[in-house]
């Protein structure tokens, strides 16, 4: 096989319901989504030569090439950074593609993570803080009680919300947006349940007095695949290909992804405007060339930040921004059009991918008009998908 | 006949997690002293602590002992879930040291609706599980 620069294309998403509760293995709802975005995209299983998912998924890639009958695996790699490694699988897999390594990228990310372990509760063991998936700087966190993502996005939340004069109320105005295109969107855990800005304001205190529940990410079940090949096999296959005009991972000095709380300013995320800047420079797009953005929400403030990192508006700006109603399907950029991982369901961003590649298509359920490109963010990683 | 020390609550809070690069500060921190990496050859500090410094790439470790002094940076209470160890919700704190590092850390003796950011603050020490000891902040003394 000759190595030339080839571009790449997803060609396939797929996914499982999204429930509390899947009543069956991860490595199932794995293979399941796996399969349907093979079926998605009109190309065998067996043809699969890469396989990428994130550090902390439970399902072996060889217990999956197994379930899928893939025939001869050229590659396989995983990402740490928890959720910051959805956007980073996306451009793992166009590096691949794009070196003329593999053909048949499968990314995929599966989990029980309402119904068999959780992450928004107390961890009940340290596997995950002792090294190996980018969060080693947690340890430091545990023995004063800050035990969940909540606590420590909240210490990342709150000195920028100080800063600025963002109070919690201001973040509902995120909540609310993101709920309403979940009330929307059929495969939504949170279909037809809008709320309200009284009923954020209503929600418990999750983390005080910065995060309420509705400012917190669900805990769901289900899983998400994404095929990737080179835009010019996309092209000859059943959906319309989406082109990755850019993608790239950004780790400045002193960040991690979520104990992030040694770099210089806590009121920016330095990683995400490490990737605006490196997504700008590799595509020569400009934050007005985005017709839709699909941003890692975690939790609100992340949100604010990434829309200021990628210059949508000013440092300080996001809250107002969002509540001018930008996010909107009819806004200056509608955000997380499928309700996001607060609305939709927590497949750790991977699912806020697929929305990304369906407004490319054409084929979302809240779809935006004449689309060209979309951002998706999760943090440390980003792509800008592009009709072709 | 019962002691004090037989009827002092037994301590609940989570020990520290010890890695290797780490085990002198938490070592000290059982000793009650409070301590930083500093490099011994270009002399800045580091926190977390690590086996190089990425400023000159020594792999002169020097512990010295900190001032103890410092603001608060960043702070939230857990309300949900309850975090384990804590009879009462703690303040969690980031701490900027007075050294230009910064530490995550709880801020006691001061009720959630009196925290405000950039309160200055000092060390002390609170018992974990199994007889060790962390530093945590309480407002600075006048």
């Amino acid at each position: 096989m000759t190595r030339t620069f080839t571009e790449a294309a997803i060609a396939g998403i797929g996914a499982t319901e999204f429930s509390k509760e899947s009543g069956r293995s991860e490595l199932q709802l794995a293979a399941e989504c796996s399969l349907a975005a093979c079926e998605d995209a009109g190309v065998n299983p067996q043809d699969i030569d890469g396989m990428i998912t994130f550090t902390i998924d439970n399902s072996d890639e060889i217990g999956l090439a197994r379930c899928l009958g893939v025939k001869d695996l050229a590659y396989t790699t995983r990402i740490p950074g928890g959720g910051a490694a959805a956007a980073a699988t996306i451009y793992q897999a166009m590096a691949l593609v794009n070196a003329g390594l593999c053909k048949n990228v499968l990314i995929w990310r599966a989990m029980n993570e309402r119904s068999q372990y959780r992450f928004g509760q107390n961890p009940n063991n340290m596997q995950g803080y002792t090294g190996g998936h980018g969060t080693g700087s947690l340890l430091w966190c545990i023995p004063y009680g800050a035990m969940t993502p909540a606590s420590w996005g909240a210490l990342q939340g709150a000195r920028y919300m100080h800063t600025y004069g963002i109070s919690n109320r201001d973040l509902g105005y995120v909540s609310v947006q993101q709920r309403a295109y979940a009330a929307t969107n059929p495969k939504a855990w949170f279909y037809e349940r809008p709320i309200t800005l009284e009923d954020h304001q209503n929600s418990k205190w999750i983390q005080e007095p910065w995060l309420r529940l509705l400012d917190c990410c669900q805990e769901s079940d289900g899983g998400v695949a994404i095929l990737v090949t080179s835009l010019e096999r996309a092209r000859d296959l059943k959906q319309p290909p989406v082109k990755i005009a850019g993608a790239c991972q950004s780790i400045p000095y002193n960040v991690e992804v979520i104990s992030n709380y040694y770099h210089d300013d806590l009121t920016v995320m330095p990683e995400a405007w490490g990737t605006a800047k490196r997504l700008y420079a590799q595509t020569g797009f400009k934050p007005t060339d985005m017709q839709a953005a699909m941003i890692y929400d975690a939790f609100t403030p992340q949100v604010l930040m990434q829309l200021e990192a990628f210059g949508f508006c000013g440092k300080g700006e996001g809250a107002a921004f969002v509540k001018s109603g930008a996010l909107a399907i009819d806004g200056q950029l509608p955000t997380n059009t499928h309700g996001g991982l607060l609305g939709e369901a927590y497949i750790h961003g991977m699912n806020s991918m697929a929305e990304g590649v369906r407004q490319v298509r054409g084929s979302a359920v809240n779809q935006v008009k004449d689309v060209t490109n979309v951002l998706v963010s999760s943090g440390m990683a980003g792509a800008i998908l592009s009709k072709a | 006949m019962s002691t004090p020390t037989d009827t002092a609550p037994k301590p609940t809070r989570i020990a520290p997690i010890v890695t290797p690069d780490a085990k002198s500060f938490w070592a000290a921190a059982d000793e009650e002293r409070f301590v930083g990496q500093k490099c011994g050859d270009c002399g800045r500090f580091t926190f977390p602590p690590r086996p190089m410094c990425p400023h000159c790439h020594s792999l002169k470790r020097e512990e010295v002992e900190l001032s103890g002094y410092g603001t608060v940076h960043s702070w939230t209470v857990p309300r949900h879930p309850h975090p384990f160890g804590f009879r009462e919700a703690p303040v969690v704190a980031v701490i900027q040291l007075d050294e230009g590092i910064r530490m995550v850390s709880n801020v006691v003796g001061v009720a959630p609706e009196d925290m405000k950011m950039d309160m200055a603050v000092e060390v002390g020490f609170e018992p974990t599980m199994n007889n060790h000891k962390v530093p945590v902040f309480k407002p600075r003394a006048q």
